[in-house]
């Protein structure tokens, strides 16, 4: 009962945040709040891969990417008033986009899951990243989307009945968004379908052992954890109004990874907090030194060596701890 | 080798044929033909190094043979997978248990009762409400005899003896044709062992059971059959009294492990 | 056309064997050690910046040389103490994101050292002419001596794996692990040095490396995601594959990068054929992995049984 009160005055001071950063005169935050939602998607989304399946990807970037560059190439497109590919319509609409995103981050997580999904182990975390590599290269090289120097997207998609340019409102709607997918992981994390994935990684011998095909439902989670890195990169395409290779980066895929694991892996929250940790980070030590990642490094290896419940095992809420789950 | 058939015989639920395997120069398999009958414990006894670990190997899917084929239920499961051969029946324990130690007992369970229930792509209903999971897996921890108390605990806390009955438990939740127990007593104590027996002995006959153990004791009170291997080969096959009575089996096997 | 050819043939052996040298040391220590280790690359640039730095300072090109290789080496060494140590027995996230840090760590560190510039070597006289391999056939000195530096080393590391105690022990550690503990060998010394020769060839790839591309902060990165696919096409854990891999990748992306550019140019634009032609040639290797992966998932020669 308690955790649901902390919980709910949490979500309330979310919402209430973009007035509060206002009136204290900050009101970047807004912003900075922003980012760090679209982030916690994308993150809660590889967390539901590496966390619960045990699946350690390095190259999710790739999906929130190609989330941002559907936003960016629809766009483009719109703008020019050329069809893509001469048969489909450039477009603004956030509705159209959106989906969009997903199911093309998805497309790619089923094509690229399944011939990673080959292997396992070591050979797994080289494989993700080295098909990540090809997909950045990809879009570094397409110069008719701006290449290296990435896509200006001017204006921010259309929405029924909420206007995007507003930065309160797009934070709004990053938020909700946030919340919702938190919500339906939570579903598939309690669902016959996750009790499989902990298995899986937990000890895949043993799923095999009473009968489980592991591949397909590996498979399954690798789709699903793409598809909500395209969902957050469509919804951070539209925030920065900017698209880049870099999105698609390794270093970016690095950073996912670094949020899932100071947030707390396998957790629900433990996705938003290391978001919020490492951007917060970023800010603050940023703004002391431009070489801030070389306090970074230390930072995530004592984490890695010391803390490895992450923040929601400092805070107790550790998997497997003050959450306990039959 | 094996029982021949002869008017009525139960029919063989797992046969074995001319199984052969080789790593390299070492031949772990040589040539092995094994039958388990409908209704009867057939248990599998030999030194250590015999290859008995290998033959689960073979018969579970882990392993493929080098020559030789696996019948099962009738069909020839030869190039099945380990989760296709267990979907048809054949469920094993392992000799070192491979349980999910960060869940529950009773998760644990219910989780095998999931796996034998279907395919698992259902997203939305928790599964830890679901009483066609929970009801299932309560009933076979009572069969085995793991306490309630013991049912929310968290699975690595478990003693070794909880460990290996729990085994038997999620062998079981896949209401197998086949039961392949590999060394279900190993590390258990004096009372222990004795519990395991037991249990064992209400399941024969309502299962076949393939029986790997060091445990002459058990061997001999459970069996109907009792297969003898040595470096990979079949010696002797038979009853207990005549596998006790067996002067190469002596010399190979019971000399060595004092009886 | 036959030259051209010729002389991207070599460029790829080349930068075949440069990818050799950073690929055994890694296969060897994941396959012995279990540790997936980022922070390879780090060593690639340390190796390389110890050899610049050192050159530039002293004008020497064998100081630069000990520089680059005693710098691999130090570091090489505080790494594995400081931290590989504690992640044998960790899992591979935790690696990851370890060793993650580390390659942070180096490379802002480099960058707060030395700064952002990328450093240019020169080489002594002596090599920088061109060598007539076949008659009409120049090819740069330099770049003969590479592709000599890493046969040599791919030789005696046969010679070390297949011949010494040492090598018995790392060719049974790469397959069985858990056996070669049994046995009672002391795992920490074994570790230390296979480590510490991974390091060196690290470190002597990275300064050999300077002179022919540019010396700067990421160079490690690139070039060790190149080296992972070289692990995964030739097998974890084996040297051979580790050879094997390293030519056929560095020859596909050094001839694919020569032709690709060219062929586009048939088609589309100067400028656009270009940028595509590279990025093209970039994605090579990558198809090429994932061609092998459809056929042998474990790698062409995967040491573990």
């Amino acid at each position: 009962m308690r955790d649901r009160v902390i919980l709910g005055l949490l979500l309330l001071g979310a919402i209430l945040l973009p007035f509060g950063a206002q009136a204290a005169g900050f009101p970047a935050t807004t912003g900075i709040a922003t980012q760090i939602a679209c982030l916690a998607i994308a993150a809660a989304s590889l967390n539901l891969l590496i966390g619960h399946a045990g699946l350690v990807s390095f190259g999710h970037a790739a999906y929130f990417g190609l989330g941002a560059y559907v936003v960016g190439i629809l766009w483009e497109h719109f703008r020019l008033g050329e069809p893509l590919l001469g048969f489909i319509p450039g477009t603004n609409q956030l509705l159209i986009t959106l989906p969009l995103a997903m199911i093309v981050a998805g497309l790619a997580a089923a094509a690229i899951g399944a011939l990673s999904l080959r292997t396992s182990g070591v050979q797994f975390i080289m494989i993700t990243l080295a098909f990540a590599q090809m997909v950045f290269f990809l879009f570094v090289g397409l110069k008719q989307y701006g290449g290296d120097d990435g896509l200006v997207v001017r204006r921010r998609n259309l929405v029924p009945g909420l206007d995007l340019r507003d930065a309160m409102q797009m934070y709004w709607l990053c938020l909700g968004l946030l919340v919702a997918w938190l919500f339906v992981l939570a579903r598939i994390v309690g669902s016959r379908f996750g009790r499989v994935l902990e298995g899986i990684r937990q000890n895949e011998r043993r799923m095999a052992a009473i009968g489980v095909s592991t591949y397909a439902y590996k498979l399954v989670a690798f789709i699903l954890s793409g598809v909500g890195c395209g969902l957050a990169g469509a919804l951070m395409a539209n925030y920065l109004r900017f698209v880049s290779p870099e999105m698609m980066s390794w270093q970016r895929s690095g950073e996912l990874m670094v949020m899932v694991i100071l947030g707390g892996v396998g957790t629900l929250f433990g996705p938003v907090l290391g978001a919020a940790g490492l951007v917060g980070l970023e800010y603050a030590l940023g703004g002391i030194t431009e070489h801030w990642q070389f306090f970074l490094g230390p930072i995530l290896l004592g984490v890695v060596l010391y803390a490895r419940g992450g923040l929601m095992g400092l805070l107790g809420y550790g998997r497997g701890g003050g959450r306990g789950h039959g | 080798m094996g029982a021949a058939g002869g008017g009525g015989m139960a029919d063989p639920v797992l046969v074995a044929e001319g199984l052969v395997k080789r790593f390299g120069g070492l031949v772990a398999t040589d040539n092995l033909s094994l039958e388990v009958h409908t209704g009867e414990l057939h248990a599998l006894i030999g030194p250590n190094g015999a290859g008995k670990t290998t033959l689960i190997g073979l018969l579970t899917g882990e392993i493929r043979p080098d020559a030789g084929r696996i019948l099962f239920l009738g069909a020839d499961v030869s190039r099945l997978s380990i989760a296709a051969r267990a979907r048809r029946g054949l469920a094993r324990s392992f000799q070192i248990v491979q349980l999910l130690d960060d869940d529950t007992t009773l998760a644990n369970v219910a989780l095998a009762v999931q796996a034998h229930a279907g395919h698992s792509f259902r997203f939305w209903r928790p599964a830890a409400d679901e009483a066609a999971l929970i009801e299932p897996a309560r009933a076979l921890l009572a069969q085995v005899g793991l306490g309630e108390a013991r049912w929310d605990t968290r699975v690595g806390d478990l003693s070794h003896g909880e460990r290996k009955v729990l085994e038997l438990a999620i062998a079981l939740a896949a209401a197998p044709r086949l039961l392949l127990l590999d060394e279900p007593m190993a590390g258990l104590g004096a009372a222990e062992s004795l519990a395991m027996t037991e249990t064992l002995r209400a399941l024969k006959g309502r299962i076949p059971i393939l029986l790997v153990e060091h445990d002459m004791e058990a061997v001999f009170a459970l069996a109907d059959r009792i297969t003898v291997l040595v470096y990979g080969r079949a010696i002797a096959s038979g009853s207990p009294a005549e596998i006790r009575a067996d002067p190469a089996v002596q010399e190979a096997y019971l000399a060595e492990e004092h009886g | 056309m036959s030259v051209l050819l010729a002389e991207q043939l070599l460029n790829g052996v080349q930068l075949g064997v440069m990818l050799f040298l950073l690929a055994a040391g890694l296969t060897l220590v994941f396959g012995i050690m279990g540790v997936i280790n980022l922070a390879h690359g780090s060593l690639y640039m340390i190796g390389a910046y110890g050899a610049a730095v050192v050159a530039q300072a002293t004008g020497s090109w064998w100081l630069a040389l000990l520089g680059g290789l005693g710098a691999a080496a130090v570091i090489g060494m505080a790494m594995e103490l400081l931290v590989l140590r504690r992640l044998y027995a960790r899992d591979h996230l935790d690696q990851v994101l370890a060793t993650f840090g580390l390659i942070l760590f180096f490379n802002q560190g480099i960058t707060m050292l030395v700064g952002r510039q990328p450093l240019f070597v020169e080489l002594p006289p002596l090599l920088t002419g061109a060598v007539e391999i076949f008659p009409g056939v120049p090819y740069p000195a330099y770049r003969l001596l590479i592709i000599a530096v890493g046969l040599l080393v791919a030789a005696g590391l046969y010679v070390l794996i297949q011949h010494s105690r040492i090598g018995m022990l790392v060719r049974a550690g790469a397959t069985h692990r858990d056996m070669v503990r049994a046995l009672g060998v002391d795992i920490r010394k074994l570790y230390t040095l296979v480590f510490g020769l991974g390091a060196l060839l690290a470190g002597l790839a990275g300064l050999m490396a300077g002179p022919v591309y540019n010396v700067q902060v990421g160079m490690g990165e690139q070039i060790l995601i190149l080296t992972f696919v070289v692990v995964v096409i030739g097998g974890i854990g084996s040297v051979r594959g580790a050879l094997f891999g390293a030519l056929l990748v560095g020859i596909t992306d050094t001839l694919l990068r020569g032709i690709m550019p060219g062929l586009l140019r048939t088609v589309l634009p100067a400028s656009e054929a270009d940028a595509l032609g590279a990025s093209l040639s970039s994605m090579g290797v990558y198809v090429l992995m994932a061609v092998v992966l459809l056929v042998r998932p474990r790698g062409l020669f995967p040491a573990h049984a």
